[in-house]
């Protein structure tokens, strides 16, 4: 236990606790701009220094652990200016158009500055505009609104170990760009979105898809059907003033109704499809021991991060196409048959807490349907932007239900948005195509929880079936480097079904979640999931009955010839230098 | 400006300065910490670090190549183009400044056609910039190779350049 004064007032903390949290303890919230509670404190804004006496210079509080006995002082006169002066010289070359800025009332700088009561910018060094680097389908970086911060760097380095951001150049030239200034289109970049998420100003944002979304919602020749991710229903009452975490499912059907889309379905329905498929697929391969283990395939990040630094992992991945792509596939075929309407009048929208799934949705080989399956995706923020342009507030909303055909779901479906999901659904599944009888426990506890790599044996009549979970870049690629050494030593790995998310947290912790998020509270979306899955009538997506008819009417069986057609997909080996595709 | 397509008469030479380049790579295989060193020794080989030297550079040292980019773009010695048979640095340090360096780079810049950082096609010349090389009695001051010149004029200047092959 440190104990010490914080501006006369005493403190007790943990060894090892940063000054900034301690003060915190004592009621005194230091400024910062560059500190983020999920990252490693870098120090490289300086808006929290601090004064100790008897310690000569200024001291960053984010990254100095509290001393014994020290006499700390977090707001004396010369800080103040000093703080002032540091901000006045970040706006001095930051491009201030806040009221165009998609930034504007959700900026870290803003804030701070209104804090600082910063009310006039003595220098000017921002002159030239930069360009606005547009080469990624999912991200926008725009370099005059950089701080310079280091958040992005980190989190794709070192969170993601993507390293598709880097800082490069020196001095008033500094700026963060992908390799070569080649533009993140043309970079490894996986289009997870976790630099979005993590700037604390307007550098970074999505490739939005609004302005084509409204377009179609107002021709009346097009059908626009609609289609919301499982952690958006956790997520977008965020948008709207609510607590993390809260369940909105009713609600958000509601909103799209009255925001003008024609059909309102679910991502959870395809995600249930999605389990009978992969699950159909885990029971062969459990079956004739090849390609094991087998590894999900519903994260787009993680996809396109297999195919950049794991490709030689591409057999052992699941064929099934992701939730989104499924439902893309089915909108334009079975729903447009079973409604007659003709496809290419169907405008087919979806909403994710997701960035990468912009990316998904343009692969070329993403068109079953003889058309782009699904046309548009929007992020959660998105949707909030549109819903408050509309006038529409979520919180006023009555609880409605999805659209029929492809609109029902299970529990096991809405679970996918948290990592460990897709492999608990699964599970429950598979144990029944292969025994004909239901798991006993359905909750499978240790694949649950934000534990980077999340390990459990199920025993299927006998057959033990070893499961690994990795969530995030950093976590995927530390066990898919273990599978590979087990490969190449044994032969064998010793999982048999792994699920991999590209986010920290699964889908609730998505690039295209409400600003401000932190693991806290992507916890929270998460354990929301589960409540909600334990609400449910079905749990296990083999008993949703709109899956059922599916089958019935359209698709025959589980990995049939039509299924293939629709349901699955092929990988490409690409470039650890642009990500493009160097192999089929 | 020289891009990095060579001409046929030496791509021969070129084949053997990657294999030079792998020689030194697996000198340093695996070991990230050594990213400046081999840096070094690539950009003795070839001159300059060309993209494909900064990507083989990234795969051997298993360093991501935004990091490779990064380093080499921080540091003054490492250039990512080609450089020139004469070294022509015109000294923009403050006395040099104010006596009239800045005139002196325009020049040289209209006259070479390049501008500073870059090399002429044929190879003669790389343009660049010093700050400062302790000649500040004699401002303006020109730097050519090893070579200095004081009290540079803008109508004498190309006569000084000219004289280097």
């Amino acid at each position: 236990m440190i104990k010490a004064k914080i501006n006369n007032v005493d403190v007790g903390v943990p060894e090892g606790t940063t000054i900034l949290w301690a003060a915190r303890k004592a009621n005194f919230t230091i400024p910062t701009l560059c500190s983020h509670p999920d990252l490693v404190p870098g120090g490289q804004c300086g808006i929290c220094v601090v004064e100790i006496e008897g310690i000569p210079g200024l001291k960053r509080a984010c990254m100095t652990p509290l001393g014994e006995g020290w006499r700390v002082h977090t707001h004396t006169a010369r800080l103040l200016e000093i703080r002032r002066q540091l901000v006045e010289l970040i706006l001095s070359y930051h491009d201030t158009d806040c009221l165009t800025c998609i930034k504007n009332q959700n900026c870290e700088l803003q804030t701070l500055a209104a804090t600082l009561g910063i009310n006039t910018v003595e220098w000017r060094g921002f002159e030239e505009k930069l360009p606005i680097d547009r080469s990624s389908v999912s991200i926008v970086r725009d370099p005059n609104k950089c701080i310079l911060c280091g958040r992005c760097t980190q989190v794709c380095a070192n969170v993601q170990t993507v390293n598709a951001l880097a800082v490069n150049h020196r001095g008033s030239d500094t700026v963060i760009t992908a390799a070569f200034d080649a533009g993140l289109g043309n970079s490894v970049c996986i289009n997870c979105g976790q630099c979005v998420v993590h700037c604390p100003v307007g550098a970074l944002y999505e490739n939005s898809h609004i302005e084509r979304v409204w377009d179609a919602i107002h021709d009346p020749e097009k059908f626009v059907v609609v289609q919301e991710a499982p952690a958006v229903r956790v997520m977008l009452g965020e948008e709207f003033g609510m607590e993390p975490g809260t369940l909105v499912t009713g609600k958000m059907y509601a909103a799209l109704r009255r925001i003008g889309f024609d059909a309102v379905f679910d991502t959870n329905f395809s995600a249930d499809l999605t389990i009978i498929e992969e699950g159909t697929e885990l029971v062969s391969r459990l079956k004739t021991g090849k390609n094991l283990p087998l590894i999900t395939s519903c994260s787009p990040g993680w996809i396109k991060f297999m195919e950049t630094f794991f490709h030689d992992m591409i057999p052992h991945m699941s064929t099934a196409k992701s939730p989104q792509q499924m439902f893309g596939a089915l909108a334009k075929t079975y729903f447009a048959e079973q409604r007659d309407i003709a496809p290419e009048k169907i405008v087919s929208v979806s909403i994710m807490p997701c960035t990468a799934k912009k990316f998904e949705c343009q692969r070329p080989e993403m068109r079953a349907s003889g058309f782009q399956d699904v046309d548009f995706v929007l992020t959660t923020r998105e949707i909030g932007r549109m819903l408050r342009e509309a006038g529409i507030d979520l919180n006023e909303m009555p609880d409605e239900k999805a659209d029929n055909l492809l609109g029902e779901y299970t529990g096991a479906a809405t679970i996918f948005g948290t990592t460990g999901g897709v492999m608990e659904a699964a599970l429950r599944s598979a144990y029944f195509l292969v025994t004909g009888r239901e798991l006993e426990g359905i909750d499978i506890t240790p694949v649950r929880g934000l534990k980077g790599i999340k390990e459990a044996e199920v025993d299927i009549d006998g057959l033990k079936v070893k499961v690994a979970v990795a969530h995030s870049g950093s976590q995927a690629r530390k066990l898919m480097e273990k599978v590979e050494y087990q490969l190449r030593k044994e032969g064998k790995s010793e999982y048999d079904f792994i699920e991999v998310m590209a986010c920290p947290g699964g889908c609730v912790g998505g690039g295209g979640q409400s600003w401000g998020s932190n693991m806290a509270k992507r916890a929270r979306r998460g354990e929301s999931l589960y409540a909600e899955d334990r609400s449910l009538p079905y749990r296990r997506s083999h008993e949703n009955p709109s899956i059922k008819a599916l089958y019935e009417k359209f698709l025959g069986r589980p990995n049939s010839e039509r299924s293939h057609k629709l349901l699955h997909t092929r990988y490409y080996k690409r470039s650890t230098v642009d990500g493009n595709i160097i192999a089929e | 400006m020289v891009t990095e397509n060579q001409c046929h008469c030496e791509q021969a030479q070129e084949e053997e300065l990657y294999g030079k380049l792998k020689e030194v790579i697996e000198g340093h295989k695996g070991k990230p910490k050594e990213l400046i060193m081999a840096l070094h020794k690539a950009q003795n080989l070839f001159g300059y670090l060309p993209r494909k030297v900064q990507e083989m550079v990234a795969e051997g040292l298993n360093v991501s190549l935004s990091e490779v980019y990064g380093v080499i773009t921080f540091y003054n010695f490492f250039s990512t183009v080609p450089q020139g048979r004469n070294d022509v640095k015109v000294c923009l340090g403050t006395a040099c400044y104010v006596r009239g360096g800045q005139a002196l780079l325009k020049k040289a810049e209209k006259e070479l056609g390049i501008k500073a950082g870059e090399t002429t096609e044929d190879r003669r010349y790389s343009l660049g910039i010093v700050r400062c090389i302790g000649a500040c009695g004699l401002a303006p001051a020109m730097l050519i190779n090893n070579d200095v010149y004081g009290r540079v004029k803008t109508t004498k200047m190309m006569e000084i350049i000219k004289k280097y092959e």
